[in-house]
């Protein structure tokens, strides 16, 4: 096995994504994932490979849109507030059945906010973020090694279901140092028919495009893509579970939160506190199953987050009422500490 | 270990330039009464000697850092006082630079008169556990853009190899071939290799000019 190397969130989640066969980047520099360009920037020239530092980030998604149609693995990255800029690009590529990696290390809003971490772009994520009926499938790694195998994974899902993914990450992910493995089990881009790569004479024109003027066809269009979304939701829910079998108090936190989360739970359980944690790892498709067999015995719910509680609705609506759900929360750049989780456990969250 | 009277450490960035520069500027003061560090970093809004402040001004240590540092007002500055670095030929100073070619930028305002004084070592730090900088041929590449940047050349190299929390005494040996690589395609000699001070003990012997490391707490 080959050496492990001392990464970046950041630059993990551009060295994997070379793994995974992308050789294309596209984006705008924006703190705190600006490492992510600057790697590729170093790395793309040197493998043939195309780094361009777009003129905005609506410029980028676009040139991840056309490079997409043309059948290649493709990206863009940027923080909270570039990927709104993203939204229209992000929408068109759902509704054209476009694949692609689009990466969010977020930061403190709303607006232009900070440059320190936070997670409440979460509904921006989940809902869809731009216009129409659609859905990215989101990824929420919770360590540098994750960032790696999660954008590997993003690119095989994004072509698996020719849907746009997103990894969401925050400002503390991009930014940590841990050891990193690159052994990243790696598949091959499937072939991909649909692509604009010329007809050769041999085939009938291939067509990329969002528009569809003739209502029953567009609803048709939308139909059929969420017949695909229920295959995503059926098979490719992922969550970690941490000592929730004889919970009878349950967090749920992904990424960073999750991190700190799982320090409090261990401690709790030292003083005698029966409490679990669940870290969702797909955002969406959301796991709501494990959440609902959980309010099975579960007496009491602690979402923990750095929103102001974007990801307590999905935890609400999986519970249904079976037992209460209470936040626990940093916002504007700050985390939540381990004893602040604790206490949330032990005297319990802000309640609704 | 001699020192001169300005020691810079550059190199790429993540190889561990700023906790190294806080470590050698405490290890400095036990012998010198006049001691200053200096953060050149203009591209880094992360992980600043900012962080160390208070333990280093504690120690009696002069601190010279961008008001703007920490303060999440992302913008590239340097402050008035670092003119003390060239203008007080009485200070000892340790100056950390900015990661790679582009946080060697900064040097060269500093460059022509820490030339012309000419007591200075200008150390190039490298951790071959990072991506970038896995071979000595990278190493070397990343030495060489730095100096073109900062107007100044390396005259030593400093061995930081590390994995993190998961560093054993193993992961800093094996990397002793390469540094004597890297020494060899530069013509620079190794001045020291820095360890997380727990390691001190079982590499004493194994390796020459060793330093122990604390790691910097992010004291407000």
């Amino acid at each position: 096995m080959a050496d492990k190397v001392l990464m970046k969130g950041n630059e993990a989640i551009a060295e994997a994504a070379i793994l995974a066969g992308c050789r294309h980047y596209f984006g705008y520099p924006i703190t705190p994932q600006t490492e992510i360009a600057a790697y590729m920037a170093k790395r793309m020239p040197k493998i043939g490979g195309t780094f361009l530092q777009a003129e905005s980030e609506i410029a980028a998604i676009n040139m991840v849109y056309g490079c997409a149609s043309a059948g290649k693995r493709a990206m863009t990255s940027s923080s909270s507030p570039g990927v709104s800029l993203k939204g229209e690009g992000i929408s068109y590529m759902a509704g054209s059945d476009l694949p692609g990696l689009i990466v969010n290390v977020q930061r403190g809003g709303p607006g232009l906010g900070g440059i320190q971490p936070s997670q409440s772009d979460y509904f921006q994520s989940t809902r869809g973020g731009g216009h129409g009926d659609y859905h990215l499938i989101v990824l929420a790694p919770a360590s540098v090694q994750e960032m790696a195998d999660m954008t590997v994974k993003g690119f095989d899902l994004a072509d698996k279901y020719r849907m746009p993914v997103m990894l969401l990450a925050d400002g503390t992910m991009g930014q940590m140092m841990e050891p990193v493995s690159l052994d990243l089990s790696v598949s091959e881009a499937p072939e991909k028919p649909w692509a604009t790569t010329g007809t050769k004479l041999a085939r009938k024109h291939n067509i990329i495009n969002s528009l569809s003027l003739v209502p029953e066809e567009l609803e048709r269009l939308n139909n059929e893509r969420y017949a695909k979304y229920d295959l995503v939701k059926k098979n490719e829910v992922l969550y970690e579970e941490f000592l929730t079998d004889d919970a009878e108090i349950c967090i749920v936190a992904f990424g960073i939160a999750a991190r700190v989360s799982k320090n409090a739970v261990v401690t709790a359980r030292k003083n005698g506190v029966k409490v679990g944690l669940i870290r969702p790892i797909t955002l969406w498709p959301f796991p709501e199953e494990v959440i609902r067999k959980a309010a099975d015995h579960v007496r009491r719910f602690i979402s923990v987050e750095l929103s102001m509680g974007q990801m307590i609705e999905d935890v609400r609506l999986a519970v249904n009422g079976k037992a209460p759900v209470e936040l626990c929360y940093r916002v504007g750049g700050m985390i939540p500490t381990p004893d602040q989780v604790l206490d949330a456990i032990e005297n319990g969250g802000a309640k609704e | 270990m001699d020192f001169k009277r300005i020691t810079l450490l550059a190199g790429h960035y993540g190889s561990g330039k700023t906790n190294i520069a806080v470590n050698l500027a405490m290890l400095l003061r036990q012998t010198r009464m006049r001691v200053a560090i200096a953060d050149l970093d203009i591209v880094n809004p992360y992980f600043r000697t900012k962080d160390s402040q208070y333990s280093l001004e504690q120690a009696g240590i002069r601190f010279i850092c961008s008001e703007y540092a920490n303060s999440n007002v992302d913008i590239p500055a340097l402050p008035q006082t670092l003119y003390a670095v060239t203008d007080d030929r009485e200070l000892t100073c340790v100056l950390d630079i900015g990661g790679d070619d582009r946080g060697a930028l900064a040097l060269g305002r500093l460059a022509p008169a820490i030339a012309e004084e000419n007591d200075f070592e200008m150390l190039f730090v490298v951790n071959f556990y990072r991506p970038l900088t896995q071979t000595p041929q990278d190493a070397l590449d990343v030495m060489r853009e730095i100096e073109a940047a900062g107007h100044l050349p390396f005259t030593g190299v400093v061995n930081n190899s590390n994995l993190g929390d998961e560093t054993t005494p193993e992961t800093v040996l094996r990397t002793a071939q390469r540094t004597a690589e890297l020494c060899a395609l530069s013509g620079l000699p190794l001045v020291f290799t820095s360890v997380h001070r727990p390691l001190l003990p079982a590499l004493e012997g194994k390796l020459p000019n060793l330093i122990g490391l604390d790691l910097q707490a992010k004291i407000r």
